[in-house]
């Protein structure tokens, strides 16, 4: 009994705000998708969700962020464990090179925003250097490639945490491993496939969850280059929250949230478990 | 029957020294069926040849090498041009910037007109200053204070965030490391779950609580969600828990009270993960827009890296300057913590 009574002293803090904070709105939030309006308690059925599935806006910041996190989490995964294999390896200058690789993540998107800017407006600097040196037409980039821009600007911010991750995982691959397959006459590519992906399975998924959270928060980038109202394809489901704001539609906006959360157990959920089978595979 | 076993043993030893000693004719090898002039010839031979392998290897190596270097070195580029980009602008005048890069502002959606969009001039894309001059700086520290108040608001909400989160967040950590009984795993996994939401969802009831307590609009409104948010807990529960358990036990031994095993054994431990979590935790918050967005709606209170999103014309001459002011803080955390970064990210364990 006091050993229990010490670890919920410790423990308090954190329980109350989180309960306070999180859980319980978000029950309330629940109760409010059922009813007829923020003020209005009556019970409203599925009616709330009926109307927000339908919403194009809706469905159009739900596809636009899909497609998002469908290319950048495969793309952030893929670049920054190459990137770590190739600091990995014997070179000259290695820790510099991390120090450099390493240092977006750091940096302020706001700051960065900027430079994006001034590169690929319409009048932009990249424009006017095809326009000159090869008299191409202006590319209107933020507008009919606004999404890839910001895949970069995602990217470029967040390569350093998985760098991180991936190198201290091909740290920890047990080196008797790696030199008996070097005695067997095994090459890079067969040890590569073999060996190292077999023990970074568990964190290619650990990255893989990471990228998944971070890539839902695009909507800092789109919001810093372009404002509340994007063009298009750029409308994020932060959007789509935020002008449910700051017009005061609270019901719209718990649905939208009910949904949201449901949709990311379920993505979360599948992750997970693909994650403990590798795991066990990786302890035997 | 003693002597009969005595016997039999006495044979096998017998037979297994036969054995021992037996000769056996050595098989004749290549090397020694050589004369002495013909195996100096053959060794001389394979020495070649190995060399050659050697070579093919060392410069196949040296060709990786190289590739390794010009695709770190094009990756690393990339990755600090922006930065390094920044800081040069920033040392440009006001009038230099203007000059250079007004073109640019004018067509951003919010640009003065859309006949602008189609000037044939075409903004010059300078790395070094024509002149060097701290016009920029001194604009945005003497002569503009919004730019100050909202370098201090940032400050304000970042800094107590960081604390109060590693604070609880410890505390929290210790417990569900000591106690992992079912009713504590399942709350753990509410954490984990929490962690994993997108801000799209937290936001609603966070904003519904402060609305509830009456704190939106005022710096509260972010700072405590921030405070108990749960991604440091999961990270720092994963660390401790690899400590090992032969250390609590020999304080609980000793007489240590919870308190004092927090505090004496289990936090000296952890000292890299706090300090890798501090700095993740700093510039997540220094660069974060979502929670001001929705809580904060008086402009005045809005930490700056909203405020730096609204550059437009009229301020572009000191944009620059108050960009690179506001990675300055990071930056320097980063210089002084990377491997503490490092460490602390690859010590937890986390995969």
């Amino acid at each position: 009994m006091k050993e229990w009574g010490a670890g919920i002293g410790f423990l308090l803090p954190s329980v109350a705000g989180v309960f306070l904070f999180f859980f319980i709105p978000f029950l309330m939030l629940v109760k409010m998708s059922f009813q007829k309006s923020a003020t209005i308690g009556d019970f409203a059925g599925l009616a709330n969700y009926n109307a927000v599935l339908t919403n194009e806006a809706f469905l159009e910041a739900c596809g636009n962020t899909a497609l998002f996190t469908a290319v950048t989490v495969p793309a952030a995964i893929l670049i920054s464990l190459l990137l770590a294999l190739v600091l990995n390896t014997q070179l000259p200058g290695k820790s510099t090179f991390r120090s450099l690789l390493l240092t977006p993540m750091m940096v302020p998107v706001a700051s960065i925003v900027l430079i994006w800017q001034v590169m690929f407006s319409f009048n932009g600097v990249l424009n006017g250097w095809t326009y000159q040196l090869f008299g191409l037409e202006r590319i209107d980039w933020m507008k009919d490639h606004g999404q890839l821009l910001t895949m970069l600007l995602f990217l470029w911010k967040n390569l350093g945490l998985n760098i991180i991750l991936f190198l201290s995982a091909l740290n920890n691959i047990p080196q008797e491993v790696v030199e008996s397959s070097l005695m067997d006459g095994c090459g890079s590519v067969r040890r590569f496939f073999s060996i190292r992906l077999y023990y970074l399975g568990p964190t290619i998924f650990f990255v893989g969850i990471m990228s998944l959270i971070n890539s839902f928060k695009i909507f800092r980038e789109v919001y810093l280059l372009t404002g509340n109202y994007p063009y298009g394809k750029l409308y994020t489901l932060q959007h789509f929250m935020n002008n449910k704001f700051t017009r005061l539609d609270y019901t719209q906006l718990s649905v939208a949230a009910v949904i949201l959360s449901i949709a990311m157990m379920i993505i979360v959920g599948i992750l997970f478990l693909i994650e403990s089978r590798i795991d066990k595979g990786v302890e035997e | 029957m003693d002597e009969k076993i005595r016997e039999l043993r006495r044979k096998q030893a017998i037979l297994a020294r036969h054995h021992i000693y037996e000769k056996k004719e050595q098989p004749q090898s290549f090397v020694s069926s050589l004369s002495p002039d013909e195996r100096e010839v053959f060794m001389k031979g394979a020495r070649a040849a190995n060399a050659v392998v050697l070579r093919k290897r060392k410069r196949r190596s040296r060709v990786a090498k190289v590739f390794g270097v010009a695709f770190l070195s094009v990756a690393a580029f990339i990755a600090i041009l922006p930065i390094f980009f920044t800081f040069l602008n920033s040392f440009m005048s006001s009038a230099e910037i203007e000059g250079n890069y007004g073109v640019v502002f004018k067509s951003l959606p919010g640009g003065s007109n859309e006949a602008s969009r189609f000037m044939d001039e075409a903004p010059q894309l300078q790395l070094v200053p024509q002149e060097v001059s701290a016009d920029q700086y001194s604009e945005v520290l003497f002569k503009s204070p919004s730019y100050l108040f909202r370098y201090w608001n940032s400050i304000l909400l970042t800094v107590p965030i960081v604390i109060g989160q590693l604070a609880v967040a410890c505390m929290a950590s210790y417990s569900f490391m000591r106690y992992r009984k079912k009713r504590r795993e399942v709350l753990f996994f509410l954490y984990i779950i929490l962690m994993l939401m997108p801000f799209q969802v937290t936001l609603v009831p966070n904003y519904i609580m402060n609305q509830a307590l009456n704190i939106l609009d005022t710096p509260l409104a972010v700072i405590l969600p921030g405070v108990f948010s749960t991604f440091s807990v999961y990270i720092l529960t994963k660390y401790m828990r690899r400590i090992p358990k032969a250390y609590i036990e020999a304080a609980i031994i000793d007489g240590a009270s919870e308190w004092q095993i927090f505090t004496k054994v289990v936090m000296p431990n952890c000292k890299a993960p706090v300090a890798a979590m501090a700095i993740l935790l700093f510039i997540d918050y220094w660069n974060m827009v979502e929670q001001p967005l929705v809580m904060l709606q008086e402009e005045g209170m809005q930490p700056l890296s909203v405020f730096l999103s609204k550059v437009n014309v009229e301020n572009i001459g000191l944009a620059f300057a108050a960009c690179a002011l506001y990675m300055i803080p990071p930056l320097l955390i980063f210089l002084r913590g990377e491997d503490q970064l490092v460490e602390g990210i690859s010590q937890s364990g986390i995969k």
